[in-house]
């Protein structure tokens, strides 16, 4: 089934794909043409099918996702599949701020860049970013593994909990509590079913782990004075 | 939240169409600020020596060939008056610092929203869709504007709180965000002899802009200077005499997309105001660092940031 966003309006898209999975003679593939930035699009899936976006796409994009494969050929704009539960996301373009911020489960697979704040406060999604992310990515990140084959800005991973943090290239400054770890086998194991599924041929020996240090976990009393004042 | 649109024309050939564009922009803005919008457009510049000034009158009925003819009598010279709903935009050749004064003291009940070589600005409450409408933008042709869609976070809805802001000679200012020092601010400022017409956080910006200008700075270091003196969210675009240049700050939460392809680049809150652009789908397009300032200047053909 196609829409063109230049003509059928962003909500009875949306209405289409949500009763996707209700009926048994749906179709199983939905393209959608001319998204021009729009916002919200294809958020709220919660159905195993194929959703191809042809175009940009603004705000939102493929939010709070449950089982369907979602592909975005061009770039997005804040909050690519925020929450997403689970399901794939494939984007080819660039994201900007927050994509995949939160989310518990599901595979994120952003081919270009992700800008700012790339999977804040996951919570069991995995990421994987074929370019470079921008800073205070994985902030207070809890679950899940950030996969990124370019660079990582600044304070990446502050305040993370236990989310694994992978990066081929040049690290900024890590976050607070965020420290490098020894990357084991099972880890580079872990790291290379990611990569097989996101398509992406790096080997799993040209990237570093990062992850919690652990010592926020529990009050310190020498940091009495930083609530006291 | 705000809109902020940003046009740059490097094609002459399609600068007739520069008022058709940035209209387009400004529409798809529209959701991020219902409450008023603006525009700065550079085009038609005075007689060498000369100025011109963009007023606006609360009045309805205002009788601007009288204005006309009052200034024009004064300075014993034909003064060139365009009138555009509640702005006129007076050009001659009498100097700026001559025409500003007169004005100022004889026509205190208009408003000077902006004073230069070449810039217009034009503002109003209203829904940016019939502002475009009623001060006739799509008409427009130039080599360069900035406009804004507001939605009034800090301060009253009114046509002076709205963007751009008069920043200084042929310089104005669009911001998407809020500044939490602005009170602050604008006391030291006012001490060093800047004027405010409202409360509104974003004209302290402005303000602010002006006096590093004023104290020597180029509009690059000023706004490097600002970095360190706006506590707030923002992303601006800055209208210059020749281009015009785009800063957001360290933490970046405010969006801000770039594009540019041979013939134009454009800046804008979202990619949907990039998308109404011919080729914006072919355009190089990215995100402006935070704290990184980008300009483009058609005085020396310089591109890209510092």
């Amino acid at each position: 089934m196609k829409f063109d966003l230049a003509v059928d309006p962003l909500r009875s898209v949306n209405n289409t794909l949500h009763e996707a999975g209700n009926s048994t003679t749906a179709p199983e593939v939905f393209d959608i043409e001319h998204p021009k930035g729009a916002h919200s699009l294809a958020v709220g899936m919660h159905s195993p099918v194929q959703v191809n976006i042809h175009g940009h796409v603004g705000y939102y994009c493929a939010g709070m996702n449950q089982l369907a494969n979602i592909r975005i050929h061009g770039n997005a704009g804040p909050g690519l599949a925020e929450n997403m539960m689970s399901g794939l996301v494939v984007l080819d373009g660039n994201a900007s701020q927050y994509a995949g911020a939160s989310g518990h489960g599901g595979l994120l697979v952003i081919r270009g860049n992700s800008s700012s704040r790339c999977g804040i406060s996951m919570k069991g999604v995995d990421i994987v970013v074929g370019g470079s992310i921008g800073h205070f990515s994985a902030f207070m990140a809890q679950k899940g593994r950030l996969v990124v084959c370019g660079d990582a800005a600044n304070d990446l991973g502050d305040s993370i909990y236990e989310a694994q943090i992978f990066v081929r290239g040049k690290v900024g400054r890590l976050g607070s509590d965020c420290v490098e770890k020894e990357m084991r086998t099972e880890h580079r194991e872990q790291l290379e079913i990611l990569l097989d599924k996101a398509e992406l041929d790096y080997s799993s020996t040209e990237f570093r782990r990062y992850g919690s240090a652990r010592k926020l976990y529990n009050f310190n009393i020498d940091n009495a004075d930083a609530i006291a004042g | 939240m705000c809109g902020i649109v940003g046009l740059y024309i490097k094609n002459p050939e399609i600068e007739h169409r520069l008022g058709e564009f940035v209209s387009d922009m400004l529409r798809e803005m529209t959701d991020r600020g219902p409450d008023s919008a603006g525009l700065a457009v550079y085009r038609n510049p005075a007689p060498a020596g000369g100025a011109k000034v963009s007023l606006f009158s609360y009045d309805e009925n205002e009788d601007w060939e009288a204005r006309k003819a009052e200034i024009s009598q004064h300075f014993s010279t034909d003064f060139d008056c365009n009138v555009h709903a509640s702005h006129a935009i007076l050009t001659s050749n009498i100097s700026i610092g001559k025409v500003q004064e007169w004005i100022q003291l004889q026509w205190p009940e208009l408003r000077i929203m902006s004073i230069g070589e070449s810039i217009e600005i034009f503002k109003e409450v209203g829904n940016p869709v019939d502002i475009v409408e009623r001060f006739g933008f799509r008409d427009f042709s130039g080599q360069h504007a900035v406009a804004h869609t507001r939605m009034a976070t800090e301060s009253a809805i009114t046509t002076e709180g709205s963007h751009p802001f008069s920043t200084g000679l042929d310089l104005c200012l669009v911001h998407n965000g809020s500044l939490s020092n602005h009170n602050q601010l604008r006391r030291t400022l006012v001490r060093e002899g800047i004027d405010f017409q409202t409360e509104n956080d974003s004209e302290v910006a402005a303000g602010f802009l002006t006096w590093r200008l004023k104290q020597g700075e180029s509009v690059e270091q000023a706004l490097k200077t600002s970095i360190d003196h706006l506590d707030g969210f923002y992303t601006f675009a800055i209208g210059t005499k020749n281009g015009f240049s785009v800063l957001r700050d360290p933490i970046a939460c405010k969006p801000a997309v770039l594009a540019e392809t041979d013939d134009w680049v454009a800046m804008a809150s979202e990619y949907r105001a990039i998308a109404q652009l011919p080729n914006a789908k072919e355009a190089h397009r990215w995100e402006p660092e935070p704290g990184q300032i980008y300009s483009w200047d058609h005085s020396t053909e310089d591109a890209g940031s510092s």
